[in-house]
């Protein structure tokens, strides 16, 4: 594992407070699976210590950049959107367990399931599975029409669904009022979001196979503090922590 | 010569940089990005006779130059640690601090009793400062009268030289650091996290599920200098000095308050390469202000400056 010291190429506000964030150096070539995280330093003299977790969300690995997509709406984030071309982020990563070879390979179809700023690594795990010749189709939910991003880019890999809780685009509902139609032909389930809405989805697509990637509050981001535990019934230990075993899990086994 | 070596009861260190409990896991987090063995020493997470899942999440959330932690002492039990655990960190040959807790007197004296016994075991502290349980110790770290009583009992059951880690959260330190001297405590560890609180400005509620948390960090350093260059001038015990330490220039501050060593923690979190870091500076610093042995820096400021604090 390692810290490395990339170079800022872009960072723009692509949606309300959304910000892309395209970062290059020798150390994007170890980010090859999606679902990984970087935990990102927000500045060097800043109040503002603790790192942040951002899903990888695309890498070109002849180009050495990856691509990561925040919000930016705390005083933390605030900093780091404010980052010029040409200056350094100090990442740590990639860290966490994220969709394996063996984790994407369920079936020939996937239904990849996001919400909100859960919904940029589906977009590296699109790509992946398009890749391998699965096929793959998308349910997005957002707050609303003006918070929605990257829609093209995942029509280009399959289609998809967008769904906003006050209806300004797309279906008007949550993602699981959108997903209905999508189950027919029995997809894996491939989900990234907040623990109630993977719960709505491990619920909706009950009986199905896939993996649930997870949110929470971090402090290390590798397994040291204990911050972002969560219980399960499937390990003896009685929880997992979300970032170094985590944060991508078989659907049932983590208690949401 | 080794010009940063030091020696405390049961801690023969290379250098006097430790990482602090609940700060490195139990070691083989952090083995995965360093060799440990750089180290002078390190604090395991507290134990204690049960497993414990901790509390609800969220259990950390960020402030001004510091952060809220309310883990609760989550932690596999003394068993599976003595079993699991320490066995990992014996390929480093360092000095290993066992961090104990327990809601009873009891409770303490057993996990003492287990975990003492333990070859790689070089040194117990005893945490009776957690702020984050109902039951965990805080009781016996913000009474004189408990905590003398309890470091009595919990010396007489352990093997090793045990280490008394203080809490801030009281009204008069150097009260409680004279009676765990008393009571026959080998060194002191101070401070643990300042209690504290954060709400959303929007709902009007507590970010932690526990509500309040430990405050540590950059924040909270001076408050631990304070404290040790009080606590050092009336007390004869050597002290592990921690809090808010983040970089070499603060683990000579600290050292010169009183501190015979200094444990990093929250630094850990923002790099996790801070320790090693900070050894490798250190030499420099001892040059730049003429110092050739870094224990000469104990106490340094108490012996220039013998004025004591006007507060007590």
């Amino acid at each position: 594992m390692k810290k490395h010291l990339l170079t800022v190429v872009s960072n723009k506000e692509i949606a309300h407070r959304i910000f892309e964030l395209k970062l290059s150096g020798p150390g994007v070539k170890m980010m090859v699976t999606p679902g990984q995280f970087l935990h990102v330093k927000v500045g060097e003299h800043t109040s503002k210590l603790l790192r942040r977790p951002l899903s990888i969300c695309d890498v070109n690995l002849e180009k050495e950049e990856v691509t990561l997509l925040y919000r930016a709406q705390g005083e933390g984030t605030i900093q780091l959107s404010e980052k010029q071309s040409g200056e350094k982020v100090d990442v740590l990563g990639p860290l966490g367990n994220g969709f394996t070879s063996e984790t994407i390979n369920l079936g020939k179809r996937a239904l990849l399931v996001g919400g909100g700023i859960g919904v940029p690594p589906l977009y590296y795990l699109g790509k992946k599975m398009t890749d391998k010749g699965i096929k793959v189709s998308f349910v997005l939910g957002f707050q609303s029409k003006k918070d929605s991003f990257y829609l093209e880019r995942f029509q280009e890999l399959g289609e998809t669904r967008v769904t906003t809780i006050d209806g300004s685009l797309g279906i008007n509902g949550f993602v699981t009022d959108a997903m209905g139609p999508l189950l027919e032909d029995e997809p894996s389930i491939y989900s990234v979001g907040p623990a109630v809405m993977l719960k709505a989805v491990e619920e909706k697509a009950a009986g199905l196979d896939g993996y649930l990637s997870l949110e929470e509050r971090m402090g290390c981001g590798i397994g040291a503090c204990f911050a972002c535990v969560c219980p399960t019934d499937t390990r003896e230990s009685g929880y997992v922590k979300i970032c170094s075993d985590g944060p991508v899990f078989k659907m049932g086994e983590v208690v949401l | 010569m080794n010009r940063l070596n030091v020696n405390l009861p049961g801690l023969q260190m290379k250098n006097p940089i430790i990482p602090a409990s609940g700060c490195f896991g139990f070691g083989k987090e952090y083995a995965k990005w360093y060799d440990l063995s750089v180290l002078g020493g390190v604090t395991i997470k507290a134990a204690t006779l049960e497993g414990r899942f901790g509390n609800p999440t969220p259990r950390v959330a960020e402030t001004e130059s510091g952060m809220l932690n309310a883990i609760g002492l989550q932690n596999p039990g003394v068993k599976k640690i003595m079993e699991q655990e320490i066995p990992e960190l014996e390929p480093y040959h360092i000095p290993i601090l066992a961090n104990i807790a327990g809601s009873t007197e009891e409770e303490y004296i057993e996990v003492t009793k287990q975990i003492s016994s333990h070859p790689l075991v070089s040194a117990v502290e005893l945490n009776i400062s957690c702020p984050n349980v109902k039951e965990g110790g805080i009781q016996f770290g913000t009474d004189y009268k408990s905590a003398a009583s309890l470091t009595r009992k919990v010396k007489a059951a352990s093997s090793k030289p045990v280490y008394v880690k203080l809490s801030p959260n009281v009204a008069n330190i150097v009260e409680m650091a004279l009676a765990v001297e008393e009571a026959g405590a080998d060194g002191l560890s101070m401070i643990n996290t300042l209690i504290g609180m954060k709400l959303d400005w929007k709902t009007g509620t507590p970010i932690l599920a526990n509500k309040t948390g430990g405050l540590s960090g950059p924040a909270i350093k001076p408050v631990a200098i304070r404290m040790i260059y009080e606590v050092s001038s009336k007390v004869s015990l050597p002290i592990i000095g921690m809090g808010g330490v983040s970089c070499a220039e603060d683990v000579i501050e600290m050292m010169s308050a009183g501190a015979s060593a200094v444990a990093v923690g929250t630094a850990n979190f923002v790099n996790p390469y801070v320790c090693p870091e900070i050894i490798e500076k250190l030499p420099a610093l001892l040059d730049d202000i003429g110092i050739d042995q870094i224990s000469e820096l104990t106490g340094r400021s108490t012996v220039k400056w013998k004025t004591p604090l006007s507060s007590r």
